[in-house]
């Protein structure tokens, strides 16, 4: 719902109700709208219910969500929609919105969580995370709770967030109601197991009038929106190369009809994109390791021949620790074994190699089904949206960089990369949206923006001034871009032009590491101008980082350190903290990956 | 007269204080490789165009990226003389800062740099002056660089004739020090315009300026399609005086007859004392009487036609000081190079090599700039380029010819040329001067291959004929002045010109308007057939063209090439 649609009700709500109500509302997913509503609705067709309710202490389910690219707020949400299917009442929030002193409130707490790079927790969970591991953590002897850890098992600290959680909140006296469940990348049925033992978990804990609420709460579940398991079909409008001919990359400009889908976005969300394989990919697989593409294997319930299920079920792009293991035990290989068995070659072996790899190197002789059952199922990707519907209506677009690597002499494609940089005009394409409310332009049209956004990270930033010019504002926006060299690898470089020109951008600092002789990057960019980017956030910008997480968005963070520190007279510890005070406040946002 | 709007440019050099317009800016602009339209003027006074690929102009608007910019750069080197050191700076530069990895000789015998982004300029610049090399007034509407003959074998008369090219090239250049303090970044200094530009002044002159030292019998310096040119006049192989020529020139626009090429006028001898009143008083009346309204009418050949020779003779002499003499008798031949070893009064030996499109690139098998890199590291005279595109390693002692000799061939360098190919020449064109409607460099050798299997067909294969294709009829490659002339008027359509003598003392006119290839070949076979059966002795193919009436001789340009 928009703030026009509020607007209307104003003559029903006073206005601070109608504040609270639209600053409740405006980050919500549509999901979590739709819940809402049913609950709202709910409340109001049983009138006293709610006063009963609201005199004693009623049993509550939290679900508790720490999210960087969505799939622990999937997660969540579908748990938070069986538990209202059940009975339950149940608060579903990001931990970035819940005061970290509130917890202490709950009673009945599923927490469901991801790690990033080096044990990282994402960004909406870094304060409660921290909270309590700290002094002022209170006592939790009254709560009970379930952790679900997401992660992947090729990185060291593996599910660390989870595991986190899971020893802070026993240290502080909660009782865990099942042991925590540590999911890799292929989550979705581990994640789905740990929702039914919950739940089976929960039920003594259930009380009686709850129930009450089960029909509305779980009609407003049933709102027929499409999502990741329900994507919509749209049609593919262009993908057009917007590197130069002469760049070492690939990147597309994609853009995708939604035509009468319904489906909204706001600038800073993600489109969630499903793809198959490519034809020549499978033909490969197929043939290297002697098997029939007409086979039949089945998958759940469905049986199909194995060339469909390589080429619409299974992941081939992205290999896991446990399937170089098993293929190790398959090929009897030492090399292999040995890799297999020391954790951090394992690491470094499946990010440079493909299961074709795997194929032509260490031949295995497998059956159809086997080889099925080896891999996970295909998942979708995120892409950072690259456009406002303010400014193209029914499309989307997406800022895509066509994944290409040399393994042994082949070419190796990231799976959806490669599935739209061949895509041709009006093909399908699978694709819903994935909100990210922790990437918004600010509420005030007055707020300087600061974007920091090299390579495919300045996606979401077209976005934004695409909303910011239909929005009418001037100036105040400032974006710091680099890639490799100037003439080839630009994005959107006419754009930004037209942007100064027109004064939606005010300031464009642009970093091309490979035009001299000594690498030059957007951090270095941010150092230079450290002065009027103190003065920028001293005037109260917001900061945004998009793109690589593993290095550039580190490099930012100790940039702006250093900014912070040189140019506001401040110790390291006062830079941290200010910086730190800044994320809490929502005025510095990441999207990176 | 006053309130007539002046053209453009007059308006940009007058805002400019001294050539400086918003250069720095621009240079410190990163979101765009290109300089703002005002600034793309000035930069020509500082040596250098802007250009984009265009090849890749509309792959790179759907790529949302803006066009390619890159900039030519000209160096000034007067009379084309460069030290072996100085070579193996500029051969550095091309590799390391321009994307042609080039280095590209000039009809004007200076060497120019393509390819080169916005970021590299400076450094670019700053290694030439480190070779005490500059691009000051390579282009824009000043003096031009100054061209001499390069005659390696009167040494002794080159010697002198090289000094006053030099000469004339330095007191004739700007004077303000936006250059040096744009590119060198020298200290900005608070001067008054009569200290700052004493002949030129603040709007410079109307349009470019060209000027040639020519050394008879040789033209290959082509003295009289230049604005001002000085004919040496020897006695016993001393340098006497010249005479002086001017209001020649190429440039000419496509279907507007008030435009037209023009040669030279003989204006009389002068003593070498005076040189350089007078180059000054054609200039400046010039400066003063050209034309600022209309660009297209700006250069000193029409100066010249609209207020008639006599009066501007009259006002030359009046600004000088001096009187002219009549012209002393001199022989006026070849524009062609003479390839090969020859040997100097001086007892040196000098070799010219050909150079293709004057472009020298390492080519796969053969590779040039590598070559004259091996050459520069171990040769102990001077280079020499000529204005037919090639270079003279000039001074060689008899003990280090056959190892020069053995480099050249080796690269690549020492290659068998027709005299029609000999002398022959085309400009740079497509894909990056902007002003290109067809092909020039990229195509000449192919067509030149078809014209020497012409000529050898019709028994005609030792006669040099000069050829010359230009993409646009601005002129660079003199094409005007060919007994074949190939203008560009869209891909793959050229007009043929014909009628220019060998010598190029009289110019061509249409010969054929817009046609391809095909027609180009089938109208030079039936001409080559005429020539071969018809010809007299020692005839060269232009005299035939106009003799046997297949064009009519242009006398007066402004009257004559239109009509």
């Amino acid at each position: 719902m928009s703030l026009k649609e509020l607007s209307q009700f104003s003559a029903l709500l006073s206005a601070p109700q109608l504040d609270q109500l639209t600053r409740l509302t405006a980050d919500m997913s549509p999901l979590q709208l739709a819940w809402v509503s049913g609950y709202l609705a709910a409340s109001a067709s049983e009138p006293g219910q709610s006063q009963a309710q609201s005199g004693e202490q009623a049993q509550q389910l939290t679900v508790l969500y720490g999210s960087q690219t969505g799939n622990s707020r999937g997660v969540a949400e579908a748990l938070a929609q069986r538990a209202a299917e059940a009975g339950w009442q149940v608060n579903l929030t990001s931990m970035g919105d819940l005061k970290p002193k509130q917890i202490k409130d709950e009673s009945l707490l599923a927490l469901v969580v991801s790690t990033h790079g080096e044990g990282e927790a994402p960004d909406d969970a870094i304060e409660l995370h921290q909270f309590l591991a700290s002094k002022r953590a209170p006592k939790l002897d009254g709560l009970k709770y379930s952790v679900l850890a997401l992660g992947d098992s090729s990185y060291e600290f593996f599910c660390q967030t989870g595991k986190d959680f899971d020893e802070r909140l026993a240290n502080l006296g909660a009782e865990a109601l099942l042991p925590r469940v540590d999911c890799d990348v292929d989550f979705e049925d581990a994640a789905e197991q740990w929702q039914v033992q919950l739940l089976e978990a929960l039920a003594p804990h259930q009380q009686a009038r709850t129930q009450t609420h089960t029909s509305a709460v779980a009609g407003g579940f049933s709102a027929s929106d499409y999502s990741k398991q329900k994507p919509y079909s749209a049609e593919l409008l262009v993908s057009q190369k917007i590197t130069g001919r002469d760049s070492d990359k690939d990147i597309r400009h994609v853009e995708i009809d939604l035509g009468e889908s319904g489906l909204n976005y706001q600038p800073g969300d993600a489109l969630g994109v499903w793809f198959n394989n490519h034809d020549a990919l499978v033909e490969e697989l197929v043939s290297v390791l002697k098997l029939d593409g007409d086979a039949q294997v089945s998958i759940k319930d469905q049986t199909l021949s194995l060339q469909q299920a390589l080429l619409e079920k299974r992941e081939l792009t992205q290999l896991s620790p446990a399937q170089v293991q098993a293929w190790a035990e398959l090929s009897g290989d030492a090399e292999l074994q040995a890799i297999a068995s020391d954790k951090d070659a394992l690491r470094g072996f499946i990010h440079r190699h493909q299961l074709a790899d795997l194929a032509k190197r260490w031949p295995v002789s497998v059956e159809p089904q086997q080889l099925v059952d080896l891999l996970r199922p295909i998942t979708p990707r995120l892409y950072s949206i690259a456009s406002s519907q303010a400014e193209v209506d029914e499309e989307v677009h997406l800022t895509v960089a066509l994944v290409a690597d040399e393994h042994y002499g082949d070419t190796r494609f990231g799976g959806a990369s490669h599935f739209l940089a061949a895509a041709e005009e009006g093909q399908t394409v699978r694709v819903y949206v994935e909100p990210n409310k922790h990437f918004r332009l600010p509420d005030n049209p007055e707020t300087p923006v600061v974007m920091i956004g090299p390579g495919t990270g300045v996606a979401p930033f077209r976005a934004f001034m695409q909303q910011r010019e239909a929005d009418g504002i001037n100036g105040n926006a400032w974006l710091f871009f680099g890639n490799p060299h100037f003439e080839q690898d630009f994005l959107y470089q006419t754009e930004w032009q037209q942007y100064l020109k027109s004064g939606v951008l005010e300031r464009l600092d642009v970093a091309f590491s490979r035009d001299q002789a000594h690498k030059v990057y957007v951090q270095h960019r941010i150092k230079e101008q450290g002065e009027a980017l103190w003065q920028w956030l001293e005037r109260g910008a917001h900061l945004y980082i998009c793109g690589d997480a593993e290095r550039m968005a580190k490099d930012v963070h100790q940039a702006l350190l250093d900014v912070i520190a040189d140019h506001g007279g401040k110790t390291r510890e006062q830079a941290e903290a200010y910086l730190e005070n800044l994320r809490a406040d929502r005025r510095y946002q990441k999207d990176v990956y | 007269m006053s309130e007539q709007k002046l053209a453009i440019n007059e308006y940009l050099k007058t805002d400019s204080d001294y050539l400086r317009g918003t250069i720095k800016e621009g240079l410190d602009s990163q979101v765009t490789g290109a300089f703002s339209d005002g600034d793309q003027q000035l930069i020509k006074f500082h040596g250098f165009y802007q250009q984009d690929d265009r090849d890749l102009r509309n792959e790179r608007k759907a790529q949302k990226l803006e066009p390619l910019y890159s900039f030519m750069l000209r160096a000034r080197v007067p009379g084309g003389v460069c030290t072996p050191e100085q070579w193996l700076g500029v051969d550095k530069i091309a590799t390391e800062l321009t994307s042609s990895n080039s280095i590209r000789l000039t009809t004007r015998q200076t060497f120019q740099y393509h390819g080169i982004p916005k970021r590299n300029l400076k450094t670019i610049i700053q290694g030439l002056d480190r070779e005490a090399l500059d691009s000051i007034a390579a282009c824009g509407d000043v003096n031009r660089n100054v061209m001499c003959n390069p005659n390696p074998v009167e040494s002794r008369l080159h010697a002198q004739a090289f000094e006053w090219a030099k000469k004339l090239s330095d007191h004739l250049l700007p004077h303000t020090q936006a250059y040096a303090e744009i590119w060198l970044d020298k200290e900005k200094l608070l001067t008054t315009e009569d200290e700052v530009e004493p002949v030129y002044g603040k709007t410079y002159l109307p349009r470019k300026f060209k000027m040639a030292v020519a050394v008879p019998p040789d033209n290959d310096v082509d003295v009289y399609t230049n604005d001002l040119g000085f004919i040496a006049v020897a006695d016993n192989g001393e340098l006497v005086g010249f005479n002086l020529v001017a209001g020649g020139g190429m440039g000419s626009t496509h279907g507007e007859v008030e435009t037209f090429p023009r040669l030279a006028d003989d204006f009389g001898f002068i003593k070498p004392e005076d040189t350089m009143k007078f180059a000054e008083a054609v200039m400046t009346v010039q400066r003063d009487w050209g034309n600022r309204v209309n660009r297209k009418r700006s250069r000193l050949k029409y100066t010249i036609v609209d207020h008639g020779f006599d009066a501007f003779k009259a006002e030359v002499e009046k600004r000088a000081g001096v009187k002219f003499e009549a012209p002393r008798d001199v022989t006026i031949g070849d524009r062609g190079d003479r390839y090969g070893w020859v040997k100097g009064v001086d007892e040196k030996w000098h070799l010219t090599l050909f150079i293709e499109g004057g472009r020298i690139i390492d080519y796969p098998g053969k590779p040039l700039q590598t070559g004259m890199r091996e050459l520069a590291k171990i040769h102990k005279g001077d280079f020499r380029m000529t204005s037919n595109q090639n270079i003279i390693i000039a001074g060689v002692a008899e003990s280090d010819k056959s190892q020069i000799e053995q480099i050249a061939a080796n690269h690549g360098l020492l290659v068998d040329v027709s005299p029609s190919r000999g002398h022959s020449i085309a400009c740079v064109a497509l894909p990056t001067c902007p002003l290109a409607m067809a092909e020039a460099e990229r195509y000449f050798p192919e067509f030149m291959d078809k014209v020497d299997a012409l000529q050898a067909r019709h028994g005609i294969a030792e006669q040099p004929i000069v050829v010359r294709m230009t993409g646009c009829p601005n002129g660079c490659a003199r094409p005007f002045a060919a007994e074949i002339g190939l203008v560009g008027k869209a891909p793959g359509r050229y007009n043929l010109y014909l009628g220019a003598n060998f010598e190029g003392t009289r110019l061509n006119k249409l010969y054929r308007e817009n046609i391809q290839e095909a027609e180009i070949l089938a109208e030079l076979g039936a001409l080559f057939e005429g020539y071969a059966g018809q010809r007299l002795t020692d005839e060269t193919f232009g005299n035939y063209c106009v003799r046997s009436e297949v064009i009519k001789p242009v006398i007066d340009a402004a009257r004559d090439f239109h009509g």
